[in-house]
């Protein structure tokens, strides 16, 4: 074809600024192209998903329940919608919508802070004093194997119905998490960088401060991802178990009264919660390390 | 430097009767210097024996010698990173038992911290010894136009070319004034123009200095157009095997010196003394 133009047309100049512009412009329109197949893609999923659910339960009461998915037991999208939509109009059963997840999130906040110092405190000190953690290992180790969750009934006991019991769970998972990332990452720290500090004249702790921690702050960083998930999970099940308050006390209560949409709609919420938490942790990242080259980022999706 | 001249000033009470008898003379000298390591099976790995070596203050010492003799061993035993097996390092007279802060050490893999700019990396040294805020961030600046390097004062480590980092590390080093530099093959990374360009402007750095430097590498050619005298270590267990002066004139060129006749000379004359080291050596990489 490129032979027949060309003897058509006569001399064309094989390398001119319009071929690479020609080239720049299809290399974006391919871009383009494949970030819309992504996102239509994406969207379509979730209608099909979705309706798929939504004609279940439609049809299962048109078919007389003969097929079909029931919506007693699985509820049914419209429905969800339905109890998201009077939940945040009537309020839910324990007072206002945004008061249970208020009440959710500061549990969740208060945890996850307390238990990100913990971690990286106890990290950091074990990290550095290896003789220290050979003595405290196996302790570590084993209470790390127990389901923490199981903790949810003592902390009950001891701090009773209210905020402390859940923040205190969500403690206990968030720390183990942070300590063994900020453990790991005192422990991979450069060897040529403590060398070089501690020529340069850096002060044991100097050390920590400008060396060690900032290493570390990587590894640390990576669990606050998980982390806050977790601490999350921690304020729930304290709720769950035993609470007064919050949105573990609207999926337990929906429960009990057999309203699946109700589960559905709390769960709804937990992950918006949990997605804006993410976006936060995410910023607070880039924040930190903004030193890093830039990679991990969207390698963590 | 005046720092440094009243830290001199205050060291004579510091020295030690052996240090009264160690040759107080030299910048550094090691005496007789052992050094074992336990390897990861729990046996003893001897990298250097009965070493001894002494650079006068001032002068400029590199060190040639095959892969795995113990270059970087030594360096580390004059910094006080390590301690000897047996013998005794001493830095300006005074028994080597801990990091002097007189010394300033380069090392062969980039160790400028990548979570701080370049501004933060330089002035980190004069920070750490507590020099007053102000007072070390001019300094730092005059460092960063020293080395070229005025205008990427923001810049991380990431961000520069391998023989930026270097300069930034050269800074590094050099603002905290050492009277002893120890250099671990500094310039291997880097291409072999940019690697001239710095063996120049390390020269020019030292000149204006007056501090001995121990400078390893395994280049020959890199330690003539560098040193004063040249090291020639033999393969391990490390010791030295030959110390040859280098009689070129200064200033020099490190690109152009090597067409001196006298440098290929030099060249020959540390060859034929460094060949046999690098084949004994050589077989054993291949025996293993």
């Amino acid at each position: 074809m490129n032979v027949l133009s060309n003897a058509n047309h006569g001399l064309t100049p094989i390398n001119t600024s319009d071929d690479v512009d020609a080239e720049v412009k299809s290399h974006n329109t391919r871009a383009l192209r494949r970030r819309l197949a992504v996102n239509a893609l994406r969207i379509l999923l979730l209608v099909v998903i979705i309706g798929g659910w939504e004609l279940g339960a439609r049809l299962y009461v048109a078919t007389n329940e003969a097929f079909g998915i029931d919506p007693f037991f699985w509820g049914q999208p419209s429905g969800v919608w339905a109890q998201l939509v009077t939940w945040v109009r009537d309020g839910t059963s324990q007072g206002p919508l945004w008061a249970q997840i208020a009440v959710t999130l500061e549990e969740a906040v208060i945890g996850f802070a307390i238990g990100v110092a913990l971690g990286v405190v106890f990290g950091v000190v074990l990290g550095r004093n290896h003789f220290l953690a050979d003595v405290l290992g196996p302790y570590i180790k084993a209470a790390n194997s127990i389901p923490r969750v199981m903790l949810a009934p003592l902390f009950l006991i001891g701090f009773g119905l209210g905020m402390q019991s859940k923040v205190a769970l969500a403690v206990v998972l968030v720390f183990f998490i942070v300590f063994f990332n900020a453990f790991q990452g005192v422990r991979e720290v450069d060897r040529n960088l403590l060398a070089n500090a501690r020529i340069l004249g850096a002060s044991n702790r100097q050390l920590s401060t400008q060396v060690i921690i900032p290493s570390a702050l990587s590894w640390i960083l990576a669990s606050l991802h998980v982390s806050f998930a977790f601490a999350l999970v921690g304020a729930v099940v304290g709720e769950f178990i035993g609470g007064i308050q919050g949105v573990g006390l609207m999926v337990q209560v929906a429960g009990a009264n057999f309203n699946a949409n109700g589960v559905f709609a709390a769960i709804v919420i937990l992950a918006l919660v949990a997605l804006v938490a993410e976006a936060f942790v995410t910023w607070l990242e880039n924040r930190l390390v903004r030193w890093r080259p830039n990679q991990a980022a969207d390698a963590m999706l | 430097m005046n720092a440094i001249m009243s830290d001199s000033a205050i060291n004579p009470q510091d020295i030690t009767p052996q240090g009264a008898v160690a040759p107080s003379a030299a910048g550094i000298a090691l005496e007789h210097v052992t050094k074992r390591f336990r390897t990861s099976k729990g046996q003893l790995y001897t990298a250097l024996r009965d070493l001894t070596l002494s650079v006068a203050p001032g002068e400029f010492c590199a060190v040639v010698g095959p892969t795995g003799c113990g270059k970087s061993t030594t360096l580390g035993l004059i910094s006080g990173l390590e301690r000897p097996s047996a013998g005794e390092v001493y830095v300006m007279g005074n028994l080597v038992t801990d990091i002097d802060p007189r010394i300033g050490y380069v090392f062969q893999t980039d160790a400028v911290f990548p979570w701080k700019n370049v501004l933060k990396n330089i002035v980190a040294g004069p920070l750490f010894r507590g020099v007053p805020k102000a007072q070390a961030y001019e300094r730092a600046r005059d460092w960063i136009a020293r080395v070229g390097l005025t205008g990427f004062e923001d810049r991380y480590p990431h961000q520069l070319s391998g023989g930026m980092r270097k300069r930034v590390a050269l800074a590094q080093t050099l603002i905290n004034e050492p009277q002893i530099l120890l250099m671990d093959e500094p310039f291997s990374a880097l291409d072999v123009q940019t690697r001239n360009l710095m063996g120049d402007e390390l020269l020019q750095l030292w000149s204006a200095s007056a501090a001995s430097v121990v400078f390893v590498t395994h280049d020959l050619e890199e330690a003539i157009a560098l040193a004063d005298k040249v090291c020639v270590i033999t393969a391990g267990p490390g010791t030295v095997k030959g110390i040859y002066p280098v009689d070129l004139p200064r200033p020099r060129n490190v690109a152009e010196i090597r067409f001196d006749p006298r440098f290929v000379e030099l060249y020959q004359t540390i060859w034929e003394d460094l060949r046999s080291e690098v084949m004994i050596s050589y077989e054993r990489a291949k025996q293993r």
